[in-house]
C-alpha cells in the first residue's frame, strides 16, 4: 500500500508523539494543579479527580495490552481481566502486609480476614509480600506465568478464534470462582482492602495519590513505547502476518505459536502492571475483577478507540470509562447499560476500525490523494 | 447378585410363616380377648401393675383396648374406691364401662389411675402396638416405624401377631425390619435367630437398617458380631452404589438443563460459525414469557394454571424466535465472516435485552409457579426422583429429538446441514445462505426460549438468568464439537454427570473449577471438540 517503506520505520508516529506529550504533560500538570493550587481556585484539581484519572490511565494500559494481542496477533482474549486482577492481588497482598498492627485485630503478621477465619499462620504464598521488590516482581510474574502456561498449551495445540476466546473466558471464570472461596487465602468475596500505606507513604494522602497518578501516566507511556517498539520490529511484522494468515506464516517456516506466546505473555505482564497501579488508587481488589463481563468490557474499549492502533485502545478506555462515570452517576444511570450495549453494536456495525482507525484511514486517503503517502498503518483485518 | 438375595428373602418368609403360626397357636390357648385381668390390675394403684396391665392390653387383641389406653393417656381412666374395685372411663356423659362403652350406675367416689413417666412410655408403646393392628395401612406403617425407633421388646408379641396377618407389602417389610431390630437388640435370643434377624435387616439395605445393625449389643457372640459386620459392609457398599446412582441422576438432570441451554447455541454456532452471546438472554426471555403467561392465566382463568407451561412453550418459541430473526436481520447479517465482531455485537445486544427486562419487570426475581404435575416425587430403591427433574429431562430429550428430526427430515434442515458443512458450496448449489442464516438464528433463539420455560421452574426468574448459563453453554458446545447435535448431547450429559460426581469429593465450587480446568485441557487435546466435523480446509 505504500512505496516509501525504504526508510527505517520511526519508533513513534505523529499520533504517538502527541500521545506521549499529552501523557507527560498530564503527569506533571495534574499533580501540580492538585498540590500547589488552593482548593478554591479555578485551576484546582480535587484529589478524587486525580484518583479517577489515575484509574482511567490504568484501564488505558490494560486496553493497550489487549490491543497488542487482539489488534496485532488476532487473539481475542475474553479473560484479560484475570491478568489485571492477578497483578492487582499481588499489589494488594503487599499493601495488606503493610497494615501490620493497625488492623482491627492488631495481628502483626496475619491480615484481618485470616484472623477472622481463625488461621494460625500465614499461608506459604503470602511469604515475601511484606517486601516491595518481591511484590513488584510478582506483579509481573504471576500473570506472566499464568499466561505462559495457558498460552503454551493453547497455542501449541493451535486453539484459535472463538475457541480460544471461550477458553480464556473459562479461565477467568474458574479464577473468579476460586478467588471467591474463603479458604483460598485471598480474602474471599470481600477481597483485600483497608490499605494504610505504600512504601511508607500514607495511601490516602494527596501527595501519594498525585504520585500514583504520575506513575500511571509514566507506565502507560512506557507501555506504549514498548508495544510500539514490538509491533514495528521484525517480530511485530511476524505477529501481524500471523493475525492475517497464520497458516501461511507457519508454512513459511516461522514457529507461529512461539511468537504468539511471547506476545501473550508480554500483554499479560502489562495487564498485571496496570492492575498493580489500579489497586492502590481505588483502594480495593476483590474477585469481581475476574468476572467475564469485565473482560469483555475491555474489548469494547479497544474496539471503540480502534483495534490495532495502540493509541486508540488507550483513548477508547478513557472515553468509555469517562462516559461510564458520567452516565452512571446521574439520572441517566438506568440507561447506561443500554448505551454500553448500543456502543458494542454501533461500533462493530458502523465504526469497525474504531475512532483512531477511522481517522488514520481518512488521513491516509487524503495523503494518497495528494500523493505523499507516509508511514503505513498496520491495518487490522478481521481474524478468521 | 439378585439370586442369593431372593433366596434369602424366601428363607425369611418361611421363617416368619413358622413364627406366625407359633404365635397364633399361643394366642389361641391364652384366650387373648379376655382383658378383665388386665383391668383389675389397673385398680391396684401401683405403677408396676399398671405397666403390666398396659402390656397385657397391648397384645390382647381386644377391640376395647385402644379406647382404654387412650383414656389412660388422657387421664380419664378411673377406678372406684368401693370394693370390688372396678375400672371406668370418665366422659362428659358420666362413667362408662370400658369393655362395652355403656353408661354404668354410679359406683360412688372414683380416682384416676396414676401415671408417671415410666407409664407414659408404656402407654406410648402400647398404643404403638395397638395401631399395628389398625385397619388403616398408613397407620400400621407409621406404627411399625415407631416400633423400629423405640425397639421396645414388649411390642414384640403384638408385632409378630400383626405381621402374621399383614398383607400390605410395604407395611410387611417395615414390620419385618422392626421385628428383626427388636430381636437383634434383645437379650437371651439364641444366636441362630439373631443371625437370621441380622440377615433380614441386612436385606433391607437402607439407612434405618444400618442404624439397627450398629445397635447390636456389645456382649453378642463373635459369630453374631461377624454376621452383623458382614451385613453392615454389604449395606454400606449398596448405599455407596445408590449414592453414585443418585449423583448420576442429578448429573443427568443438570446435563439436560445444560443441553436445553446449549442446543440452540450449538446450531447457530454450527451453521453460522458465530457464538451468540445474547443466547442466555433468549433463555431469560423465554422464562419471562412463562411469567407473563402465568400472570395472564391468574388474571383471566385460574383454572388453566396447570396448563400454563404447555401454553408458554410454543409462545416462548415464537416470541424468542422472532426476536432472534430481528437480531439477525438488523445486526448479524452485516457482520458475516467476522465472528469475533459478531461476538461483541451480540454481547451488546445481551446488555440491552437485560436492561430492557430490568426496566419493564424490575430487577428482582419474579415468581413463576409450578403446576401440580411438576411437584412431588417417587422412589426407586434408595433413589428419590422428583417429577420436576424427570419432566425437564423428558422435555430436553423431546426438544433434542424434535430438532434432530427437523435437521434430518425437512428441507430447511437439509439446507442448514449443507451450509454448516460448506457455505460456499451450498451457495453455489442454489441455497439462499442468508435466508438459512436467518432461519437458523430464529430456530436457535426459539429453542433457547423453550429452554427458558423449563428453567423458570428450577431457577430464579431475574434479568440475570441467562448470564448464569452462557459460559456453561459455550463449554458444552465447544466440548461436544461444533455442527454435531449428538456431540452437544454427549457434551451436556458428560459435563452434567462429571460435575455432580465431582461435587461430593471436591465441593460444589472446587468441582466446578476442576471441571473448567479439565475442559481447558481437553480443548488442547481436541481443539475442535469431541465430535469434530471432518473437513478438508486447513483453517476450519
Amino acid at each position: 500500500m505504500s512505496t516509501s517503506d525504504t526508510r527505517p520505520p520511526a519508533l513513534l508516529g505523529t499520533s504517538g508523539l502527541i500521545f506521549i506529550a499529552v501523557l507527560v504533560a498530564a503527569a506533571i500538570l495534574v499533580p501540580v494543579l492538585n498540590l500547589l493550587t488552593a482548593p478554591g481556585s479555578a485551576l484546582h484539581v480535587p484529589t478524587y479527580v486525580v484518583s479517577l484519572l489515575g484509574k482511567y490511565l490504568t484501564y488505558a494500559l490494560l486496553a493497550l495490552s489487549v490491543d497488542l494481542i487482539w489488534g496485532y496477533v488476532g487473539i481475542l482474549s475474553l479473560g484479560h481481566g484475570a491478568f489485571f486482577a492477578l497483578g492487582g492481588y499481588a499489589m494488594g497482598m503487599y499493601l495488606m502486609r503493610q497494615i501490620g498492627t493497625r488492623g482491627v485485630y492488631g495481628d502483626p503478621i496475619l491480615p484481618d480476614f485470616m484472623v477472622f477465619l481463625n488461621w494460625k499462620e500465614l499461608p506459604w504464598f503470602w511469604y515475601g509480600f511484606d517486601m516491595f521488590p518481591f511484590a513488584a516482581v510478582m506483579v509481573v510474574l504471576a500473570p506472566g506465568i499464568l499466561a505462559l502456561v495457558f498460552g503454551w498449551f493453547a497455542f501449541r495445540s493451535r486453539v484459535t478464534g472463538v475457541y480460544l476466546s471461550i477458553i480464556t473466558q473459562a479461565m477467568t471464570f474458574a479464577l473468579l470462582l476460586a478467588f471467591f472461596r474463603n479458604d483460598m487465602g485471598f480474602g474471599g468475596n470481600n477481597g483485600l482492602t483497608d490499605f494504610k500505606d505504600i512504601l511508607g507513604f500514607n495511601i490516602q494522602a494527596d501527595g501519594t495519590r498525585a504520585t500514583l497518578f504520575a506513575l500511571s501516566a509514566l507506565a502507560l507511556a512506557l507501555g506504549y513505547v514498548l508495544c510500539r517498539y514490538l509491533v514495528r520490529s521484525h517480530f511485530g511484522k511476524v505477529l501481524i502476518a500471523i493475525r492475517d494468515a497464520e497458516t501461511r506464516v507457519r508454512f513459511t517456516g516461522y514457529r507461529a505459536e512461539n511468537y504468539k506466546l511471547v506476545a501473550f505473555v508480554v500483554s499479560a505482564a502489562l495487564a498485571g502492571i496496570a492492575g498493580a497501579l489500579y489497586v492502590p488508587q481505588v483502594g480495593i481488589i476483590n474477585p469481581s475483577e475476574f468476572s467475564p463481563a469485565n473482560s469483555i468490557e475491555i474489548i469494547v474499549w479497544v474496539a471503540v478507540g480502534g483495534r490495532g492502533t495502540l493509541v486508540g485502545a488507550a483513548l477508547g478506555a478513557v472515553l468509555v470509562n469517562y462516559a461510564k462515570t458520567y452516565f452512571t452517576s446521574g439520572f441517566l444511570a438506568p440507561y447506561w447499560l443500554f448505551m454500553l450495549g448500543g456502543l458494542f453494536v454501533a461500533v462493530t456495525l458502523f465504526l469497525p476500525k474504531g475512532i483512531v482507525g477511522t481517522f488514520y484511514e481518512w488521513r491516509d486517503r487524503r495523503k494518497a490523494a495528494t500523493g505523499e503517502a507516509d508511514e503505513p498503518v498496520a491495518e487490522p483485518r478481521p481474524a478468521e | 447378585m439378585t439370586s442369593p438375595a431372593r433366596c434369602r428373602s424366601l428363607s425369611c418368609a418361611l421363617l416368619f410363616a413358622a413364627l406366625a403360626l407359633a404365635t397364633l397357636l399361643c394366642a389361641g390357648r391364652a384366650s387373648a380377648q379376655d382383658i378383665s385381668g388386665a383391668l383389675d390390675q389397673f385398680t391396684q394403684g401401683n405403677y408396676g401393675a399398671t405397666e403390666a396391665a398396659l402390656g397385657e392390653l397391648a397384645v390382647s387383641g381386644s377391640p376395647a383396648a385402644a379406647g382404654i389406653v387412650q383414656a389412660l393417656a388422657d387421664g380419664k381412666l378411673v377406678f372406684s374406691n368401693a370394693l370390688p374395685r372396678k375400672v371406668f372411663i370418665e366422659t362428659d356423659k358420666g362413667l362408662l364401662d370400658p369393655l362395652t362403652m355403656q353408661p354404668v350406675p354410679d359406683p360412688g367416689p372414683v380416682k384416676p389411675v396414676r401415671v408417671n413417666n415410666r407409664i407414659r412410655r408404656a402407654i406410648e408403646a402400647a398404643s404403638g402396638t395397638l395401631s399395628l393392628t389398625s385397619p388403616d395401612a398408613a397407620t400400621r406403617l407409621s406404627a411399625a416405624g415407631a416400633v423400629l425407633r423405640t425397639r421396645d421388646e414388649a411390642a414384640l408379641p403384638a408385632l409378630e401377631k400383626a405381621l402374621a396377618k399383614e398383607t400390605d407389602r410395604h407395611v410387611k417389610s417395615a414390620m419385618t425390619l422392626a421385628r428383626s431390630a427388636i430381636v437383634i437388640g434383645m437379650d437371651g435370643v439364641p444366636p441362630e435367630e439373631r443371625i437370621k434377624a441380622i440377615e433380614v435387616v441386612g436385606a433391607e439395605g437402607n439407612q434405618d437398617a444400618l442404624a439397627v445393625l450398629r445397635g447390636l449389643p456389645d456382649n453378642a457372640l463373635p459369630e453374631v458380631k461377624e454376621a452383623a459386620a458382614k451385613e453392615i459392609a454389604g449395606i454400606q457398599h449398596s448405599l455407596a452404589m445408590w449414592d453414585v446412582v443418585q449423583n448420576v441422576w442429578y448429573g443427568l438432570s443438570l446435563g439436560s438443563v445444560l443441553l436445553l441451554a446449549a442446543i440452540g447455541l450449538a446450531i447457530t454456532f454450527g451453521v453460522m460459525g458465530v457464538i451468540n452471546m445474547a443466547h442466555g438472554e433468549m433463555v431469560m426471555l423465554g422464562a419471562y414469557t412463562t411469567f407473563v403467561v402465568q400472570q395472564a392465566i391468574r388474571t383471566y382463568d385460574p383454572g388453566l394454571f396447570d396448563a400454563s407451561l404447555i401454553i408458554a412453550i410454543p409462545l416462548a418459541f415464537l416470541f424468542t424466535g422472532l426476536i432472534g430473526v430481528i437480531i439477525e436481520r438488523t445486526v448479524i447479517r452485516f457482520l458475516y465472516g467476522r465472528p469475533l465482531e459478531t461476538l461483541l455485537a451480540t454481547w451488546g445486544i445481551s446488555l440491552i435485552l437485560q436492561q430492557a427486562i430490568r426496566t419493564i419487570f424490575g430487577p428482582t426475581n419474579r415468581e413463576v409457579g409450578a403446576p401440580s404435575w411438576m411437584s412431588g416425587s417417587f422412589d426407586i430403591g434408595q433413589l428419590s426422583i422428583t417429577y420436576g427433574r424427570l419432566w425437564i429431562i423428558i422435555f430436553a430429550m423431546l426438544v433434542f429429538a424434535a430438532l434432530l428430526a427437523v435437521l434430518r427430515l425437512t428441507r430447511i434442515g437439509l439446507e442448514m446441514r449443507a451450509v454448516t458443512q460448506n457455505r460456499r458450496m451450498a451457495a453455489s448449489m442454489g441455497i439462499r445462505t442468508n435466508w438459512v442464516d436467518a432461519m437458523t438464528f430464529g430456530l436457535g433463539s426459539g429453542i433457547a426460549g423453550m429452554a427458558g420455560v423449563a428453567l423458570s421452574q428450577i431457577d430464579n426468574v431475574s434479568p440475570n438468568l441467562g448470564q448464569g448459563y452462557i459460559i456453561d453453554s459455550f463449554l458444552v458446545v465447544v466440548f461436544g464439537g461444533v455442527g454435531n447435535l449428538w456431540g452437544t448431547l454427549v457434551g451436556a450429559m458428560s459435563l452434567g454427570v462429571a460435575n455432580k460426581l465431582l461435587e461430593p469429593y471436591a465441593g460444589a465450587v472446587l468441582g466446578k473449577i476442576a471441571l473448567l480446568v479439565i475442559i481447558i485441557l481437553f480443548i488442547q487435546k481436541r481443539p475442535r471438540g469431541l465430535f469434530a466435523l471432518k473437513g478438508r480446509s486447513i483453517e476450519a
